[in-house]
């Protein structure tokens, strides 16, 4: 696969939002037949990279290049036509249609008539190059988030594709979804096409053929993939080495901190969405939850903070039995939660850092005197969480909304672990973050535990799960399908019971 | 009273005058199913329509032309349509304000200008459409007299509605417009613009629910008086909201209405044992009713209402 001529060229781009410079003097060359991976940290340049390849964005200066030709893409859809398809990480489709209208939707320019069936014959033999099955005439809601990317790609395909750019495209994908990609990535390679994914998932760089790697808007290295290893890229990726993680927990856990037993839970159509769990957590240990999203694991732990009211089932937390009781009397109980969307749960946009660091509890007689809460006693406990978490603001009156998703989740972190005196939820609290934000995250959760502290972490990435957790609870359709050590249990055997089957040779353990 | 429901020539009324109150109920709400399936949520049909009966009046007092009437109303609609689009595509702005806003306008409008030229309009007398029998058809029993001696834009609104089906999902614009309203992100990423799309559809609904105000006035009475619509523009909205955004649904919803409506004004020959005026406040006590039992939104556009359009 080397000495293709490049279909896809870069040439010194360079992309400025106001004074941050996105991208500075990049460029790359994506040859035919090749997988090339834009590799780096969050917020190191890779998706201004790849929204200017495929004309979301327009460079400053800098050009791209297809075939040999010097292009000016003013729009997406000017790519489209040089063939460049994108694939987005947060899917662009319509879940209320069908699979072949998602398709087929905004791709003639010409005739009235709605004919499929040509359509219908390109996308079967589509389907069979690329070894999936895929019912065209399915609304899109009842697929499956592997299948919707594959939607994505076939998109991309339907429109003569000569280059793909996928953009994280496992970050919502189940161990062996992200399997079956790089098996259709591999036929794709085959017919010739080339396929660019951005990533900062090191497992997944190796298996490209060329790595270009960013770090703070700049390309610092261009590998090829036979001589990329995990060390060389952590390093170039970070600009040296990071410290290798702790271990687990070496005290064995306390008492039982939470005992919930046959929570029921039913969604706004009365279908059942917590199924009959039951989980023991012991304080000073980390319990995680596995399991693709959407599969239960909100709304159990919206029922552990007291924000939804179980169908049925009890639940014990600390020494108080709290089963249908208010989420004041939970906060009161030691219960935090960092919620899963920090925007639309964990903060208020508008209001400052101080006022988001009290919400919640700014009934609490410490925060208050007499009717009124006590202005000096806010501005204390606020100044004190800037600095205790390093949140980079310019004052405790700036709206949080101003503040880059790190520092926001920090204002969250320094609210609820304050809170969390007993159980500490925390649902994907990593999400979207960069690393350094991201060691922080895990290193607090740990800190907790060690407090004597139970922590309940819900997450998609296993990875993180094996690194952090005690014992993992794996969910699917609701149900606790299983719980596993991670020193016992293998990654494969986990990803395997979150899309529901069953562990080769009983690993309900621990 | 049972002798009276039996009697065969009284019942055939009831459902010529329901064809007949459904007749702008139909038009308005395909106009508006049209645009809220692409993912506006227009509360302005009541302003839109009542703007439209009032140019209809207007023109038909001075030229006497049903066509120039007709085509005067859609225009006006089309032309609030266009208002809509400039503030609720263009600028963004909040569209059930903007709906709410159109209305209260329409209103005080067309108030001020049917008071203040009091003088022109008493003196204007004209006859709206009559009944035209279809050759043949109209000679069926029972059926043709209900379905086959309508007014000319009865005949279109019933025509529209296979119509309207077809396009929303056979043709090529109306699945775009279906993607509009459920993620216009999908046309953007594909390169295709999305406000001109929006401008055209707005206009050529609202247009469509002008044509609908117009038969208020042409059609149903045959004058004008203030605030003509009644609600009317209310309960499309409710059909379309208890229709849970299908065409057959609203359809079904919109002849529900139509129905309580003929029943009303037929009230004093049924001879009903019920007050008249609770009978008239029928159809709006109804789609209160069909709000509270249909209370599925399955079916309503994900981008309904939103105002990230982009470009």
């Amino acid at each position: 696969m080397t000495l293709h001529r490049p279909v896809l060229r870069a040439v010194g781009l360079t992309k400025r939002f106001g004074s941050v410079v996105a991208n500075d003097d990049v460029s790359l060359d994506v040859a035919a037949g090749e997988l090339h991976c834009l590799f780096g940290e969050n917020g190191a340049g890779k998706s201004t990279l790849s929204a200017m390849l495929h004309g979301e964005l327009q460079p400053d200066a800098g050009h791209i290049e297809v075939d040999g030709r010097r292009t000016d893409f003013r729009s997406p859809a000017d790519a489209i036509a040089e063939g460049i398809g994108m694939v987005h990480q947060h899917f662009v489709l319509a879940r209320a249609l069908t699979v072949i209208e998602n398709i087929v939707a905004g791709t003639s320019r010409s005739g009235w008539r709605l004919g499929l069936t040509e359509a219908r014959e390109r996308l079967s033999r589509l389907c069979g190059d690329l070894g999936i099955a895929i019912e065209l005439d399915a609304p899109l809601w009842q697929l499956s988030v592997g299948e919707q990317q594959w939607v994505e790609i076939l998109k991309a395909l339907y429109l003569d594709a000569r280059v793909l750019i996928l953009d994280e495209p496992t970050a919502v994908l189940t161990p062996q979804e992200s399997g079956k990609l790089f098996g259709m990535i591999g036929k794709m390679r085959d017919r010739g096409l080339a396929v660019v994914i951005v990533t900062h998932k090191l497992r997944e760089v190796l298996q490209a053929d060329t790595i270009t790697v960013l770090r703070r808007g700049r390309k610092v290295g261009t590998l090829d993939g036979r001589d990329a290893t995990v060390e060389s890229l952590t390093r170039l990726m970070i600009g040296g080495d990071l410290a290798s993680s702790p271990a687990r927990s070496s005290n064995s856990p306390g008492r039982v901190a939470v005992q919930a037993t046959g929570l029921m839970a039913k969604g706004s159509w009365g279908e059942t969405i917590v199924d009959d769990v039951s989980l023991m957590v012991r304080s000073g240990e980390i319990f995680g939850i596995a399991g693709v999203a959407g599969n239960g694991q909100k709304p159990l732990l919206e029922m552990l903070a007291g924000i939804r009211e179980p169908e049925s089932g009890s639940l014990l937390i600390g020494d108080r039995q709290l089963e249908g009781l208010s989420a004041a009397d939970f906060m009161r109980a030691g219960v935090g939660i960092i919620p899963e969307d920090r925007y639309a749960e964990g903060l208020v946009g508008p209001f400052s850092i101080a006022e988001n660091i009290i919400l919640g509890r700014h009934r609490s007689k410490d925060l208050c005197r007499g009717l009124f809460i006590a202005g000096d006693r806010v501005v204390a406990k606020a100044e004190e969480a800037m600095r205790r978490y390093s949140i980079a603001a310019p004052a405790i009156n700036t709206p949080v909304s101003r503040l880059s998703g790190g520092n926001a989740q920090k204002v969250v972190l320094a609210r609820e672990l304050d809170q969390a005196s007993v159980l500490l939820l925390a649902n994907q609290p990593t999400r979207g973050l960069d690393i350094g934000v991201v060691a922080t995250v895990h290193e607090e959760l740990r800190r907790k535990r060690d407090e004597g502290v139970a922590v309940i972490l819900v997450s998609e990435d296993i990875d993180d799960l094996f690194d952090l957790c005690d014992r993992i609870g794996v969910m699917f359709a609701g149900r606790i399908v299983g719980i596993v050590s991670p020193e016992t249990t293998s990654r494969d055997i986990v990803g395997s019971m979150m899309v529901g089957r069953a562990p080769a040779g009983g690993a309900t353990c621990a | 009273m049972m002798d009276a429901l039996l009697d065969n020539a009284l019942l055939i009324s009831v459902f010529v005058t329901m064809l007949r109150s459904a007749t702008p109920l139909l038009l308005s709400s395909i106009g508006e199913l049209a645009i809220q399936r692409a993912g506006i949520w227009n509360l302005g049909v009541e302003g839109t329509m009542l703007s439209a009966a009032f140019a209809a009046y207007a023109v038909v007092v001075a030229t006497g032309s049903l066509p120039l009437a007709t085509v005067a109303a859609v225009l006006v609609g089309a032309l609030v349509g266009a208002l809509t689009s400039m503030l609720t595509v263009a600028l963004k702005l909040d569209q059930f304000v903007t709906g709410l806003a159109i209305n209260l306008v329409a209103s005080g409008l067309t108030l001020y200008l049917f008071r203040s030229n009091h003088a022109v309009f008493s003196a204007g007398n004209f006859t709206g459409f009559a009944p035209v029998a279809v050759p043949f058809l109209a000679d069926i029993p029972v059926i043709g007299r209900i379905f086959f001696q309508q007014r000319l834009p009865t005949y279109l609104a019933l025509a529209l509605i296979p119509l309207a089906w077809f396009f929303l999902h056979r043709t090529r614009q109306g699945l775009e417009l279906r993607v509009l309203g459920e993620n216009p992100k999908v046309l953007q990423t594909r390169g295709i613009a999305v406000a001109p799309r929006l401008w055209l559809i707005i206009v050529a609904g609202s247009g469509l629910t002008g044509l609908g105000g117009a038969f208020l006035v042409l059609g149903l009475s045959d004058r004008f008086i203030p605030e003509i619509t009644a609600g009317r523009g209310w309960l499309v909205v409710v059909a379309l909201v208890a229709g849970n955004w299908s065409l057959f649904g609203t359809i079904t919803a919109v002849f529900a209405f139509a129905a309580l409506q003929a029943i009303a004004s037929h009230a004093q020959v049924l001879n009903l044992p019920v007050p008249y005026q609770f009978l008239l406040a029928l159809p709006y006590i109804a789609s209160l009713a069909t709000l509270m039992i249909f209370r599925s939104r399955s079916g309503q556009p994900a981008h309904l209402g939103l105002r990230d359009i982009g470009k």
